[in-house]
């Protein structure tokens, strides 16, 4: 009964959420604050792909920005160099980097803990080597320019109007994929292999394969949102793709919190606001220009790791909670004590 | 004859890299066998090593003293991050205690940027550049000096593991941890003791290559990254080893810079990583040495 009940509460959690995503455009009509919803979108497909792959399977991945990249430029040279509809590029995208992330997974899940990091962290750098020295395909360090825009039924993509509900849009449908996916088969096992591999092997679980199957859906997340992200700004680079931004997106997940669906969305809104702010704040400090805010984040994902290592989605969730019952006025025990009778009862 | 002179002058180059790749991926090998961190932060140790001598020298003292200046400094750099960041996070798992690493590592390279800002600086070659030539190769005193100050490292990092009393307890920390504490030996003093010698190693190597090939805030993520794969090679937990590693590297990527492409270097180096994790995953040397540091 409580898992049902959890499930209609994150339902409606959801769908509020989804409300909320959809009217604010209208709400807040300002272009600034529709750019930053859109960059926030774009980091809520990937890290959705890397929370899977951390939370639920445990893995850890210092190479995802190679796999936006292998979705940005397959979807430009698709589009461009050959001319095809960009709708076919995202497509091409996502199988090139889902065959890449089977090819490179097989040998590389088989690691664990320290090895697993260093070999992701390898083929990362390995890609953004062959994104500067492929020239004749990516343009090399010059970039990779005159991507078309999207086209929807006749209507192009140039705005960020347009392109902020095809990106939520995107968005919502990978988060909703990922909650299915944790409910099912697939989600249990990689649960008792997080939990220990040893016993899901002996119960008769791959965990390999469980693992590679994680591996290769967090590579398509990232090679779509890579290919939006081509298409909205139309112009691409390596440096977008190198180790840097793999980081980036693991220091959202682990803001976000890993366990939780939501987590990826939520360290990623974090991470992208917060930002923004402190390229507002800092500049009255230091004249220096640059990526200084990293030394907020580099802090603040020690903080929180040793202080708050399920993220702040669990704490976000659980205010939401206290803020629906907050009618009944109950303690948490109480609470608990009700939960079981009801369980008892049913 | 043209071509050995060539083949020469990139050994001279791989090898200078290599010794200081090396001193490197000895610190990351002594700080991982004693606390089983990977301390993705150790290169940074070289990037402030760099720029706080560069910064010293710049203020008008002398080399030699803003060498060893620095190196006490990011000595002490090291014991703080150890006790804030490795110490709190001890208990954590191994992605955990990875990822907490990367988050020190981007800091320091934040605070590298806001105090020295984008601008790669250098620092003067330690005896001039007068170059010496050997047939028709050429080596440069800084080459020596770099290869000079590791040999003495890794000669020093033996006598201190092997014939002084820390050095033994250290040792003794990464035989046996549990045995080591019944002897009264605090496995956490000792993991203060090895990332404060990983920093002292570190800040030495970053001074050594400021010459050479100059200093930025972020020279250090490639720097630590290049010492991981020597590691690696080494299989982790063999301090010879990994200074073989680091060599080969060292010598790999001249001799892919020289005869191939400047921009495959990196490649090249990842793809012996990947390579050496999936194939040998403890090491190339596994078979023939058996000794951990």
């Amino acid at each position: 009964m409580n898992g049902k009940f959890n499930h209609y509460r994150s339902l409606w959690t959801g769908s509020s959420i989804t409300l909320l995503v959809l009217l604010l455009p209208i709400l807040i009509p300002s272009n600034y604050i529709l750019s930053i919803m859109i960059m926030i979108g774009f980091y809520t497909i990937v890290c959705t792909g890397l929370t899977l792959l951390m939370g639920q399977a445990g893995q850890i991945s210092l190479g995802h920005a190679a796999f936006y990249g292998i979705g940005g430029y397959t979807s430009a040279i698709v589009s461009t160099t050959l001319g095809w509809s960009p709708w076919l590029g995202i497509l091409i995208g996502m199988i090139v980097s889902a065959i890449i992330a089977l090819i490179i997974g097989t040998p590389t899940l088989k690691l664990k803990g320290n090895y697993l990091a260093l070999a992701t962290l390898g083929f990362g750098v390995i890609i953004f080597v062959f994104f500067k020295e492929l020239k004749g395909l990516t343009g090399g360090l010059n970039g990779f320019y005159g991507i078309p825009y999207l086209n929807l039924f006749g209507y192009y993509l140039d705005s960020d109007f347009g392109f902020y509900y095809l990106i939520w849009l995107v968005a919502i449908l990978g988060i909703v994929f990922a909650s299915n996916m944790i409910r099912s088969r697939v989600g249990r096992a990689l649960k008792a292999v997080h939990d220990s591999e040893i016993a899901a092997n002996t119960l008769g679980i791959n965990a390999q394969k469980y693992k590679l199957q994680v591996f290769v859906i967090s590579a398509v997340y990232a090679s779509v949102s890579g290919s939006l992200y081509a298409h909205y700004v139309t112009f691409i680079n390596p440096e977008l793709y190198d180790v840097m931004s793999s980081i980036t997106y693991l220091i959202m997940v682990v803001i976000g919190g890993a366990a939780t669906v939501w987590g990826g969305a939520v360290g990623a809104a974090i991470y992208v606001i917060l930002g923004e702010l402190l390229k507002e704040i800092i500049p009255y400090f230091t004249d220096t220009t640059g990526e200084y805010q990293i030394v907020f984040f580099g802090i603040l994902l020690i903080l929180i790791l040793i202080y708050m290592p399920n993220g702040v989605a669990p704490i976000l969730s659980k205010g939401w909670q206290i803020v629906s019952r907050q009618k009944h006025a109950v303690s948490t025990t109480s609470l608990k004590k009700t939960e079981v009778a009801g369980g008892d009862g049913s | 004859m043209e071509l050995f002179n060539q083949l020469l002058q990139l050994m001279i180059t791989g090898i200078t890299v290599g010794s200081i790749y090396a001193l490197i991926a000895i610190g990351f090998i002594i700080t991982y066998n004693i606390t089983g961190v990977l301390n993705f932060a150790q290169g940074e140790f070289a990037m402030f090593g760099a720029l706080i001598c560069i910064s010293l020298v710049g203020v008008g003292l002398p080399l030699w003293i803003s060498a060893i200046l620095s190196i006490v400094l990011v000595t002490i750099i090291g014991m703080g991050f150890e006790r804030l960041t490795i110490y709190p996070a001890r208990h954590s798992s191994i992605p955990t205690m990875i990822i907490i690493t990367i988050g020190a590592s981007i800091t320091f390279r934040g605070i590298g940027l806001i105090i020295w800002g984008t601008q790669p600086t250098s620092l003067k070659p330690f005896s001039g550049d007068t170059p010496i030539h050997l047939w028709h190769a050429v080596i440069l005193p800084q080459n020596i000096w770099a290869i000079g100050l590791s040999v003495f490292c890794f000669i020093a990092m033996y006598l201190f593991f092997n014939k002084t009393y820390v050095g033994k307890a250290v040792t003794a920390c990464v035989i046996n941890r549990s045995a080591a504490r019944l002897m009264g030996i605090k496995p956490e003093t000792m993991s203060l003791a090895a990332v404060s010698v990983s920093a002292a190693l570190g800040a030495l190597a970053g001074i050594i290559i400021a010459p050479i090939a100059g200093a930025s805030y972020s020279m250090g993520l490639m720097l630590g990254m290049k010492a991981f794969v020597a590691a690696v090679i080494g299989g982790l937990t063999n301090a010879p080893a990994a200074v073989l590693g680091a060599f080969i590297i060292g010598i790999l990527e001249s001799f892919t810079a020289g005869l191939w492409s400047s921009g495959l270097q990196d490649a090249v180096s990842f793809a012996v990583l990947l390579i050496v994790l999936f194939f040998l995953p403890n090491g190339i040397f596994a078979k023939s040495s058996g000794n951990r540091v």
